[in-house]
């Protein structure tokens, strides 16, 4: 059995659950009463325009922002817990080890005057790993998965290419096996065969690794071939939420259908 | 197997100045494991609209669709793509696919899913490939640069991969030659006598007399039309 | 002699006990960085004024003073320091390590093993040990409490990556009873083992930091390593050509213009002392420092 298979059919709970998140800048709304589910093995994608709320929205649930209300419960080792009442060095712990996040820009995301090695080989570090020649085989093996040459191992980061950087951040943020990994414009400022091949990679990671994960972007494209599950923002708001192909064949509400709409074709 | 009561549904333009088209009432269908039902009408009076509501493509306003046990209209995303991944197969007229992927990869795709393991997963897939006459060496080339024919059998076999226990099939021998149409036929009588309840739409009459204990015209169900 | 116009080693009372009590939190806290704040000195940064304000702190008129410099008693710092001690504390001077009660000293630890009635004054340039990874202090701070250490190791990875082998030499990172990373100044790696388990109490000041921080005696230092690459406190491959010592530091002294170098123990006392007690290296001669 997969690693999915697995996760997927032994789940008897979400892997996080989300109550009426809200975060407010003053009187204006950043996110608000955002609820869902998310199970083992899914991929939720919340799509919107800038000013949606969605980049609001990731920065709540990874712990980054502090929400104003609501709940972001984790299904930790030790039970469900809240994340947003957690203490610092407990977040941070999660955020290391259960948790990952990948940023929009790489450069937001590595260590870049560490070597590519170094990058992927920190989290193993920060949890323990103190034997040299595993933690570059470890980081061999994942440079490998995300197509990068073993040979640009002790290249630091400023020599790789945009789409090399982000392939980078990926594996420096798996290393650890985490379970959930928040994405924020994965694929934003790459070009497109670069995106197409990013795309197909975090699409075979998912499935194998058996990760949740929740990507944030706009382009339409890139959640139709990535998630499972779609969420619809607007000014701050949730305005549909469903399957994927669902909400991209059959829009219900009147922004998710302008949006369908304007997408140009190719 | 498949069982639908009831089913409606409309379509509310909200950026058309909220202009409400109803494209379906009452309609209801039962198909039994072994079976093959046509849906017939004319175009545009909503076969695909159907098979995409079975399929949980679209949304339904009210009734029922019960596949294996589940109600789709009903359940949440997480049951319908469970459901996809185990009991419900679809062979739509077009093949979307990642860039990049190769062809057997996209074949073994549900297999994988499933977790079945790599090897016999691609066994089946090169399997299948084979018997629809794909030349081996695009087997591992992305079927994005394939001829439409070559596409649509891509598309059965990543339909076939998988026994799936219900089968949904959409023109599935359009822009086929006659070799492959057979190939095609044989595939879903194989299913058929496996036991899976299949519905399908065919503009080939021929095909549609071969495979189909009966047909269902969804003209029937379009308001506006029967009245 | 004493400084009409100063008061005892140069700092008033008040700014003493602040700093004696930064010693102390600091003692309670092995290798963590305690804030102070660390006044103007009459000499610039980074010639010791974090030193000079732990030793003001702790001098008391019976002590007796040793101050040297990469070892040396005779180099332009360790001169300056001892004589700035001797005008404004009038305490007694030594250049022997065993008739020492405190030491000041700039990146070496002596050679001569110290006793429970000493102290040995660090002279800190850069406390943080993570500051070169991770530039930003409350990144650093949170680390510290968190016992974040993961980016230590990625320091040293890094080094075997590029040189085959960890190549810091000095400087080398410490930590210390199994919970502080703790920076033990510039002394060289060879010397991190005297660190651990030492009877003397050992400070540690940075002035333009301004922090200082503590190893009690007897406690417990370790040198960060991996399993695979394991700490080597390694030194020149040679003997001292003068004293002939083989387990002391050594200074590479370039003698002509041709690249004919000699190798001299760093700590000057240590060396005397065993030429003292008849010990000739290759060129030593006995008494009196050859050229």
């Amino acid at each position: 059995m997969t690693q999915m298979q697995k996760t997927v059919l032994a789940a008897e709970a979400p892997l996080l659950q989300v109550r009426d998140l809200t975060k407010r800048y003053g009187a204006r709304i950043g996110c608000a009463d955002v609820s869902f589910d998310l199970w083992p093995g899914e991929v939720l994608g919340i799509v919107g325009e800038s000013g949606s709320g969605k980049s609001t929205l990731l920065s709540c649930l990874a712990g980054h922002l502090a929400p104003d209300e609501g709940q972001v419960i984790f299904a930790t080792a030790s039970g469900p817990k809240d994340t947003v009442q957690m203490d610092e060095p407990e977040r941070r712990r999660l955020s290391r080890t259960d948790w990952a996040f990948v940023h929009q820009n790489p450069r937001d995301g590595l260590r870049m005057g560490v070597t590519a090695g170094g990058n992927v080989g920190e989290r193993l570090m920060a949890v323990g790993a103190r034997h040299y020649g595993a933690i570059r085989d470890t980081a061999t093996d994942w440079l490998g998965r995300v197509e990068i040459d073993a040979s640009r191992i002790d290249d630091r980061p400023s020599a790789f290419s945009g789409g090399m950087q982000q392939r980078l951040q990926i594996a420096r943020n798996l290393v650890t096996g985490p379970r959930l990994v928040f994405m924020d414009e994965p694929t934003g400022g790459l070009d497109v065969s670069v995106q197409a091949r990013l795309l197909d990679l975090l699409r075979g990671l998912v499935r194998e690794m058996g990760l949740s994960a929740i990507i944030v972007t706009h382009d339409l494209a890139v959640v139709r071939l990535l998630a499972d599950r779609l969420m619809v923002m607007k000014s701050g708001r949730v305005v549909e939420q469903g399957l994927t192909d669902q909400v991209l064949d059959d829009p219900q509400h009147a922004y998710t259908q302008l949006l369908v709409s304007s997408v140009l074709q190719v | 197997m498949i069982q639908i009561d009831g089913l409606s549904k409309s379509f509310t333009l909200h950026n058309q100045g909220g202009a409400v088209i109803p494209v379906m009432a009452g309609a209801s269908l039962t198909v039994r494991p072994g079976e093959c039902v046509a849906l017939v009408g004319a175009s545009g009076a909503g076969k695909s609209t159907l098979m995409r509501m079975i399929w949980g493509n679209y949304l339904a306003a009210s009734g029922s669709i019960r596949v294996g046990g589940l109600d789709v209209v009903t359940a949440s995303p997480r049951e319908i793509l469970r459901l996809r991944r185990e009991t419900l197969g679809y062979v739509s007229q077009f093949l979307r696919v990642v860039p990049r992927v190769p062809t057997v990869d996209v074949v073994a795709e549900p297999l994988l899913n499933l977790g079945v393991p790599a090897e016999a997963a691609r066994a089946r897939a090169t399997h299948l490939l084979a018997q629809l006459n794909i030349p081996q060496r695009l087997w591992s080339l992305s079927p994005t640069t394939f001829s439409g024919g070559e596409q649509q059998r891509v598309n059965i076999a990543r339909g076939f991969a998988h026994r799936y226990p219900a089968l949904l099939l959409d023109e599935p021998t359009a822009s086929l030659d006659p070799a492959n149409r057979e190939v095609v036929l044989a595939l879903v009588e194989d299913a058929k006598a496996g036991g899976a309840a299949i519905i399908g739409i065919f503009h080939d009459a021929a095909a549609r007399e071969r495979l189909c204990e009966r047909s269902v015209d969804v003209s029937a169900f379009t308001p506006g039309l029967a009245a | 002699m004493t400084g009409q116009a100063y008061n005892f080693a140069y700092l008033d009372e008040q700014t003493k006990r602040m700093i004696r009590r930064a010693i102390l939190k600091g003692v309670a806290v092995p290798g963590y960085q305690v804030p102070f704040a660390s006044r103007e000195m009459p000499m610039p940064y980074g010639w010791g004024t974090g030193g000079v304000q732990v030793t003001a702190a702790c001098l008391t008129p019976e002590d007796r003073l040793k101050v040297i410099d990469q070892g040396a008693d005779d180099t332009t710092n360790a001169v300056s320091i001892r004589s700035f001690f001797r005008r404004t504390a009038g305490v007694a001077v030594t250049e022997a390590t065993a008739e020492a009660t405190l030491i000041q000293t700039r990146h070496r630890i002596p050679e001569h093993p110290l006793t429970e009635e000493q102290i040995l004054v660090h002279q800190v340039p850069i406390p943080e040990p993570l500051r070169f990874l991770e530039p930003r202090e409350p990144e650093t701070r949170k680390m510290h409490s968190l016992e974040e250490y993961g980016l230590m190791h990625v320091k040293l990875y890094e080094d075997i990556a590029r040189h085959g082998a960890i190549a810091t030499s000095y400087d080398y990172p410490v930590k210390v009873e199994d919970r502080y990373v703790m920076d033990p100044s510039p002394i060289p790696k060879f010397d991190n083992p005297k660190l651990s388990d030492c009877p003397a109490l050992q400070l540690f000041g940075a002035g333009r930091e301004q922090r200082i921080y503590a190893l009690p005696p007897y406690t417990r230092v370790v040198s960060l390593d991996f399993d695979d690459y394991p700490f080597d406190p390694s030194k020149a491959d040679h003997d001292c050509d003068l004293c002939g010592a083989g387990d002391s530091y050594l200074d590479e002294v370039i003698t002509d213009d041709a690249g004919s170098r000699m190798f001299v123990c760093s700590d000057t006392d240590f060396c005397r002392s065993r030429r003292a007690a008849g010990h000739f290296g290759r060129l030593g001669t006995p008494v009196g420092d050859a050229a």
